[in-house]
Formats: C-alpha cells, sequence, structure tokens
C-alpha cells in the first residue's frame, strides 16, 4: 500500500505547467472546493454501500472491484488494429478517466464497453470484455442489452431534433417500446441529476435543439440515465463545451459517481486529475499505465506517460 | 531585365478598362439567355391561362363531356379520374420507394446496391411511353382490358426511382451522430432508421414526394394504353378511366371547337395543380429551414 505524498508536492509540478500553456476551466471558473481537490471527494456523503467499502484512495489498482473488464481486447478497422490488447479493470461506481495524444485508441477503447465500435462497417473486435460476470462479447450475447446497460455520451451534444426536451429524456424508454410509468417523475428526476431541471423546467415542450451547447450535453446525460444504466461511458464529453459549461458537466460527474460506474475519455489533463480516481494512460492500442489518478500525474512510474503529462508531446 | 521592368511587362494598368468591358459583355449575355430561357416558360404559362379560363366554370368539374355537337358540359370524371390515378400511383409507388430509398442509405454499400442505385437512375431516364407499353404487355393484356389500375401501376413504375433516390439522398444528409445517439441509448437498429433517421429526414422526403406527384400528374403517354380514356364515370379501379391528360390530347386533335376549349381548360387545371405542388413543396422546404 502506498503511503502518498500529497498531491501539492508532486514531483515535477506537472499540472502547473500544464496551466501555463493550456488555460482550463480550472483557471478560468472557479470550482467547487471538492472539483478541485478530488481525492478528498470520497469523503462527502458516500453512499451506505461505498462506505463499507475501503477508502477508493487506500485502494491500488490491484485491489479494484471491477464492474467491467478488458481482458486481451484487440479492436480493429479494418486490416489496421487501433486497440493492440488492452487489459483493464473498470472499477465500480469510481470514475476512470483514459487518456492519451489523438489517435492512441481512446475513444474506440470505450466504445469497445457497450459494443459501439462494431457499428462502423468494418470495425471488428477481439478478445473479452466482462460486465459483470457476463462476456459481453460472448455469442449468445445481444448488443443492443449491452447498451441498454452501459450507456454512452458522446463528444458533441446529439440531442434528438424532432423531439423536446421531455421527449429527448424519455427517447430510451419510447424508442425501445417501453412505456414510461411515471413520465413526468421520470423527466424531473433525470433532469434534476443533470441540474438541469431548474433551468428547463419552464420550457420542456421546446425542441431540445433550441438548448445551448452545454445544456445539450447535459439533456444527452439525462437521456442516458433514464434509461438507469449501470456504467456510462463519457466519449470527451466536454471538449465541444466551453470552460463554465465544461465545470458544470465535471460537477456532475462527482455527484453521478455515487450511483454509477464512470468512465471517461479526454483529451485534457486536468480534467482527468479533477473527475478521475483512476487514470489510465494509452498510446499506439496500448495500456503504457494505469494508477490511481494522483500516481499518474505525480509519479508515474513509465517514461512515456509522464513525458506525455508534462507536455513533451501529444 | 530590372524589377520595374518586369513589373510593368506584367500589363499596363490601362488593361483594367478592357476587363471591365469583357466583364459588361459576358454578362450582359448571361441575362440574355436567361430571358430567352425564360420566355418559353412564361408564355406557356399565360397562354395556356389566357386561352383555358374561358372553359373553366363549374361544369367543368361536375359534368360529363356532352356528345359530339352538342355544346357544354365538362370533365368532372377525368378530374376525378386523375386525382384517382394519382392516388393509385402513391399507393404504388410511394411505400415500395421509401423503402428501397431506406435500403439504400442503410445497407446500401455493397454491389447489390450499387446495382439497385444504377438501376434507380437508369429508370427515371426511361421513356414514359416504355413504361405503359410495358404495362400494357403486363397487365393490360393479361386482364384483357384497360383499367385505372393499369394506369395507376404505370405511373408508379414512374415515381419509384425519384421516391427511391430522393429518400436515399435526405437519409444520408441525417448526421450519423444521431444514428449513434440512439444505439447508444439501447434501441434496435432497425428502430433507429425508422423512428430516428426516417423522422428526422421525414419533411424532406414529404417534399420529394410532393414533386414526384407532381411529375406524374402531368404524364400522358403512359395512360394512353394503360387506363385508356372515358366518356363517363367510371367506378373502381377496373374500368377504363378518363385523365386530364389524356383528355386533353383527344380533344385537342378532334375537329371541334368547343372541344379545344375544353382541351386548354383541362390544361390549365393539370398546370396549376403542378404548380401548387411545386409551391407549396417550396414553401414547405422554407419553412422547415427557417424553424430550425
Amino acid at each position: 500500500m502506498n503511503i502518498d505524498l500529497s498531491p501539492g508536492i508532486a514531483k515535477k509540478a506537472p499540472q502547473k505547467k500544464q496551466a501555463d500553456t493550456e488555460p482550463s476551466a480550472a483557471e478560468t471558473q472557479p470550482l467547487p472546493e471538492k472539483a478541485k481537490v478530488p481525492d478528498m471527494d470520497a469523503a462527502t456523503a458516500p453512499s451506505p454501500e461505498i462506505a463499507s467499502r475501503p477508502r477508493w484512495d487506500e485502494v491500488s489498482v490491484s485491489q479494484i472491484v471491477p464492474k467491467m473488464k478488458a481482458e486481451d481486447l484487440h479492436a480493429s478497422f479494418g486490416s489496421s488494429e487501433v486497440i493492440k490488447g488492452i487489459s483493464l479493470p473498470i472499477a465500480e461506481k469510481l470514475v476512470t478517466a483514459i487518456i492519451g495524444p489523438s489517435g492512441c485508441g481512446k475513444s474506440t477503447f470505450i466504445r469497445c464497453l457497450n459494443r459501439m465500435h462494431e457499428v462502423v462497417s468494418g470495425a471488428t473486435t477481439r478478445g473479452k470484455v466482462f460486465l459483470d460476470k457476463q462476456d459481453i462479447y460472448d455469442r449468445d450475447v445481444d448488443p443492443v442489452r449491452v447498451r441498454g446497460r452501459v450507456g454512452m455520451v458522446f463528444q458533441k451534444p446529439n440531442p434528438f431534433p424532432t423531439m423536446s426536451i421531455r421527449d429527448n429524456v424519455l427517447a430510451g424508454l419510447r424508442l425501445n417500446g417501453i412505456k414510461p410509468k411515471d413520465p413526468d417523475g421520470q423527466v424531473e428526476k433525470a433532469l434534476r441529476q443533470v441540474a438541469l431541471w431548474d433551468e428547463v423546467k419552464d420550457r420542456l415542450a421546446k425542441a431540445g435543439t433550441s438548448l445551448s451547447g452545454g445544456q445539450q450535453q447535459r439533456l444527452c446525460i439525462a437521456r442516458a440515465l433514464a434509461l438507469e444504466p449501470e456504467v456510462l461511458l463519457m466519449d470527451e464529453p466536454c471538449s465541444a463545451l466551453d470552460p463554465i459549461a465544461t465545470a458544470r458537466v465535471e460537477e456532475l460527474i462527482h455527484e453521478l459517481r455515487e450511483h454509477y460506474t464512470i468512465v471517461i475519455v479526454t483529451h485534457n489533463m486536468q480534467q482527468a486529475a479533477r473527475v478521475a480516481n483512476f487514470t489510465a494512460f494509452f498510446y499506439l492500442g496500448q495500456l503504457v499505465e494505469y494508477n490511481r489518478t494522483q500516481v499518474i500525474f505525480t509519479r508515474p512510474k513509465e517514461q512515456r506517460t509522464e513525458d506525455y503529462i508534462t507536455g513533451r508531446f501529444g | 531585365m530590372s524589377l520595374a521592368e518586369s513589373v510593368a511587362s506584367r500589363g499596363t494598368l490601362s488593361k483594367y478598362t478592357h476587363r471591365k468591358l469583357v466583364d459588361r459583355v459576358v454578362r450582359a449575355l448571361c441575362v440574355l439567355f436567361t430571358v430567352i430561357a425564360i420566355i418559353p416558360l412564361f408564355s406557356v404559362l399565360w397562354y395556356v391561362l389566357v386561352r383555358g379560363i374561358g372553359g373553366i366554370n363549374l361544369d367543368f368539374f361536375t359534368e360529363l363531356p356532352k356528345p359530339v355537337g352538342e355544346v357544354g358540359g365538362g370533365m368532372g370524371n377525368a378530374v376525378v379520374g386523375t386525382l384517382k390515378l394519382v392516388a393509385l400511383a402513391g399507393l404504388f409507388g410511394i411505400p415500395p420507394g421509401v423503402l428501397a430509398g431506406v435500403y439504400l442509405a442503410e445497407f446500401g454499400n455493397t454491389k447489390f446496391g450499387g446495382a439497385v442505385r444504377f438501376a434507380a437512375d437508369v429508370m427515371s431516364g426511361v421513356p414514359s411511353i416504355t413504361v405503359g407499353l410495358f404495362v400494357y404487355s403486363l397487365v393490360v393484356v393479361t386482364t384483357k382490358h384497360f383499367s385505372a389500375m393499369a394506369g395507376g401501376i404505370a405511373l408508379a413504375i414512374l415515381m419509384l426511382p425519384m421516391v427511391t433516390r430522393t429518400t436515399e439522398e435526405l437519409l444520408k444528409l441525417v448526421p450519423e451522430s444521431l444514428r449513434e445517439a440512439a444505439l447508444g441509448l439501447g434501441v434496435p437498429k432497425w428502430r433507429a432508421t425508422l423512428r430516428v433517421m426516417l423522422r428526422t429526414a421525414l419533411p424532406g422526403i414529404a417534399v420529394g414526394i410532393m414533386l414526384s406527384v407532381a411529375r406524374v400528374a402531368g404524364e400522358t403517354a403512359p395512360l394512353l394504353f394503360t387506363a385508356f380514356s372515358n366518356r363517363f364515370w367510371s367506378t373502381g379501379v377496373n374500368e377504363p378511366t378518363a385523365s386530364l391528360s389524356v383528355n386533353i390530347y383527344t380533344n385537342a386533335v378532334s375537329p371541334y371547337e368547343d372541344w379545344h376549349r375544353q382541351a386548354w381548360a383541362a390544361a390549365l387545371v393539370l398546370l396549376l395543380t403542378v404548380l401548387v405542388l411545386n409551391i407549396s413543396a417550396r414553401f414547405l422546404v422554407r419553412t422547415r429551414v427557417r424553424a430550425r
């Protein structure tokens, strides 16, 4: 078990260096205290279930209780392999960030976690991904059912343009032929979860696309949450958002991790540092390093990780 | 050569006058030919209006044609007949056309898809009288009589490639991210296609369908030996049926003055119908764009 240096005594102060080159939400927008110091966050109002487990910041990678687990996963587009054998456990009800330079396979990897990768023609996978004890690539597993349990939020907000705000939230249920039992309650609950309720409660009948970019993205998160997934995959959810909207979404991730297992792909290393409990560094389709976020950003074991987070490449 | 000389050799400033002149001449030519191109369109509109307006009255829409020699009567049966034929064409042409378009847009990246696309493109260039002959030998000969059904089928065959290609093109305009959004919510692909992709493209597809209806409403050749014509009211779809376009032809080649007058009236009604369909389709597109 590691006895960690406090985050303030970072070995190379990599975060400060990046702050100079890449002003981000943290600098432009005062975040709530917990957003700045994710490490302290587990102590704030944990659910009883979480409280009974070892504190996450004392858990090392080898002790992760996996909700999902990739085992020797390969993924290709046609003949070019973009994921070259990745094994990675995803901790239950915690946030896992995946970082790495463009084209390293981050997005492809999380698209493999809910079988969205194969939607593109010519895309194939090899290897196993477990959701609880079930291999989702098993022959008799229906990918459509997997996607119901492992929800996804995309890079660009994509509310359905033909639907109102309200119908967008209910879209996951209705498009699946499920009649919502308490539509009003479900809409309110999902929108409250993403802190959008107060902003839109008076115009639920307006088009989902009439909202601002940040609101649209939170609407898309609400839409995913309305299906009550167990895992939420977020593919660079803030890359199309301004710093204020980014801060809202990050706050949201903090709140959501009490109930959901979250995997977030991000280009923004400060964001990974702010929101994630664990961070995986991908490079050229391989997992270079995986550890507690704090360790990755303060004492990376691999030279390549250190080079990346200090901004030497990528 | 000094720098100053080389700059000067690129052309004197006075060339500007020359270029302005060329610009004016070419622009004038463009305007001239545009006007020449529009003249036939407007003269047709004007001529049909002037010649046809006199024949338009209530009788035209409600009465049957009078026997030769008697003045008056109308083309009520042909107005109803055209509506019936267009309705049949829509019934047979729109559902397969839309579904074929969905197929091409969703699964069309195969050799078969390419072949279908090519066939649709070729089909939209087939002369309409050929389609009439085809339906004649296929339907009229086997059933041994002309019928509204045969006419409707002929028009449907003409509509099919237009509807198919419009549907495909408009579905391809729907952003892929919406499909991903739906699939990401655990929606099966067929439902995502129908309820998200097709739903989003629907206004545009409706416009395409209206335009193709307008196009076939005025067709004459494929009806000559399929729906044929009828001097009386026809009931059902198994009888020969009058249509405005065929009536224009038969009346126009007749030697009777009163029939000519009615042919012009029929032409005007047909023209206005097509015009209204076209304009409302355009209007639909515009309001949709503004709503965005």
